[in-house]
């Protein structure tokens, strides 16, 4: 149960990102992509995601290439980017509830609202949210399904003290419990631990 | 299943939640239907003459008007992203989309059309041939639609793209939709079309999400 990368290498146009990038992370592990702004965190991301193709080499998840996973593993990684991924004219609760069907979770929306401290807002457009409570959201409804893999990107931007607390410990839980994340930061102190892995781009 | 109609629940509140927006093609329709006979003469004989031919073509731009943002927001606030990574296959989402557009968008375009057409002094008797070619070609119509939709989702702009891309392939639907209707209208059997009308039906919405999915594919990278 492996996330690996061989060899990618990603261009664009002219200019290229990064080349021959190895990168292979098990259960339990954690990556860290670090580097300047630009430096093409967010594209390696969303190429070990699967949303994008890589210039050259290949990401495999189990051993099958991301463009051919089958079936039983598709949802496996989960990715949350700088987009929120929520419809803003629907409420907190439709959101959360959408994300729980499509993701087939079971999850007590109740108990997770109040781990966000988003209970009071439960009911309120999501349009009408702060930045930093809708990132608490958007970060919400990565409980609800049963990925693998988190791939998150900068995923404590926006976000209070008691919310960046709130995230590192969600994914030191999710790494203790035998899932595998990879997470492009510019604070890496704030996670890093024993056995990080870190890419510098 | 649940996935397919959480899909099609979740757009249809969003829809309602923006119900000036998604009245406007609906607005766009019974205005241009209106302008016809101003610009034309209005008596009833040349009016039932072109009635079908303009209700067919406002319907066209209507359904366009309607459907050619179908995933411009998914893709903007990262829903998109998502529901690509998903269990829930593209195709069912796809077609979950566009369900839910053509419940909220395109139906209520249908169900004007009995009115507008005894506006355009087209007999009574003519007007559920009409209804049922415009239920049957509206799919097939729909998914065109959104393969171009999905075709041009990272442009900012892409109604004008869309329509460009799109309309050609449509004059089948829009040949034996009328046709149907003019059959109707003068009392021959109108199985023929309706047939060919269903045929389209059927082989887009067979075929089409996998082509949308594909474009979809692209758009989001």
């Amino acid at each position: 149960m492996e996330l690996c990368a061989r060899e990618l290498a990603v261009w664009r146009g002219e200019r290229c990102l990064f080349e021959g990038l190895d990168l292979t992370l098990g259960p339990g592990r954690l990556g860290l992509v670090v580097g300047a702004n630009g430096s093409g965190k967010s594209t390696l991301l969303r190429v070990l995601a699967g949303l994008a193709t890589a210039t050259a080499g290949t990401v495999t998840w189990r051993g099958n290439k991301l463009e051919s996973l089958p079936f039983e593993y598709r949802g496996e990684i989960a990715y949350r980017g700088h987009l929120d991924g929520l419809k803003r004219d629907l409420t907190v609760l439709e959101n959360l509830r959408f994300h729980a069907t499509i993701w087939r979770g079971r999850p007590e929306l109740e108990s997770l609202l109040e781990d966000v401290a988003l209970s009071a807002a439960a009911n309120v457009r999501v349009r009408f949210l702060s930045a930093g409570q809708q990132r608490r959201a958007s970060l919400a409804t990565l409980k609800l399904g049963a990925s693998k893999v988190w791939i998150l990107d900068e995923p404590t931007t926006n976000l209070d003290k008691s919310g960046r607390g709130k995230v590192i410990a969600w994914i030191r839980e999710h790494l203790a419990t035998g899932g595998t994340a990879v997470v492009a930061t510019h604070q890496p102190d704030e996670l890093a631990e024993k056995g990080a892995l870190v890419v510098e781009l | 299943m649940s996935a397919f109609a959480a899909i099609v629940r979740r757009d249809m509140r969003v829809a309602m939640r923006r119900l000036s927006e998604a009245a406007n093609p609906l607005l766009f329709f019974l205005i241009v239907t209106t302008l016809f006979p101003l610009a034309l003469s209005p008596s009833a004989d040349e009016l039932r003459e072109v009635g079908v031919g303009v209700l067919w073509v406002s319907t066209l731009l209507s359904s366009l008007l309607a459907l050619e943002g179908l995933f411009r927001g998914d893709a903007d606030d990262g829903s998109l992203e998502q529901l690509m990574l998903s269990p829930v296959p593209i195709s069912v989402t796809v077609l979950a989309k566009i369900a839910a557009h053509w419940l909220m968008t395109i139906l209520p375009l249908i169900a004007l059309v009995p009115v507008l057409a005894l506006s355009y002094a087209m007999p009574l008797a003519a007007l559920p041939t009409m209804v049922a070619a415009l239920v049957l070609a509206t799919p097939a119509l729909s998914v065109l639609i959104a393969l171009g939709a999905a075709l041009t989702v990272s442009l900012r702009r892409g109604g004008t793209i869309v329509g460009l891309l799109v309309l050609p392939l449509t004059a089948p639907l829009l040949i034996f939709g009328t046709r149907a209707t003019d059959f109707g209208l003068h009392d021959e059997p109108v199985s023929g079309p309706l047939y060919l009308l269903a045929a389209f039906a059927a082989f887009a919405l067979a075929l089409g999400p996998l082509a949308i999915g594909a474009a979809l594919r692209v758009g989001v990278e």
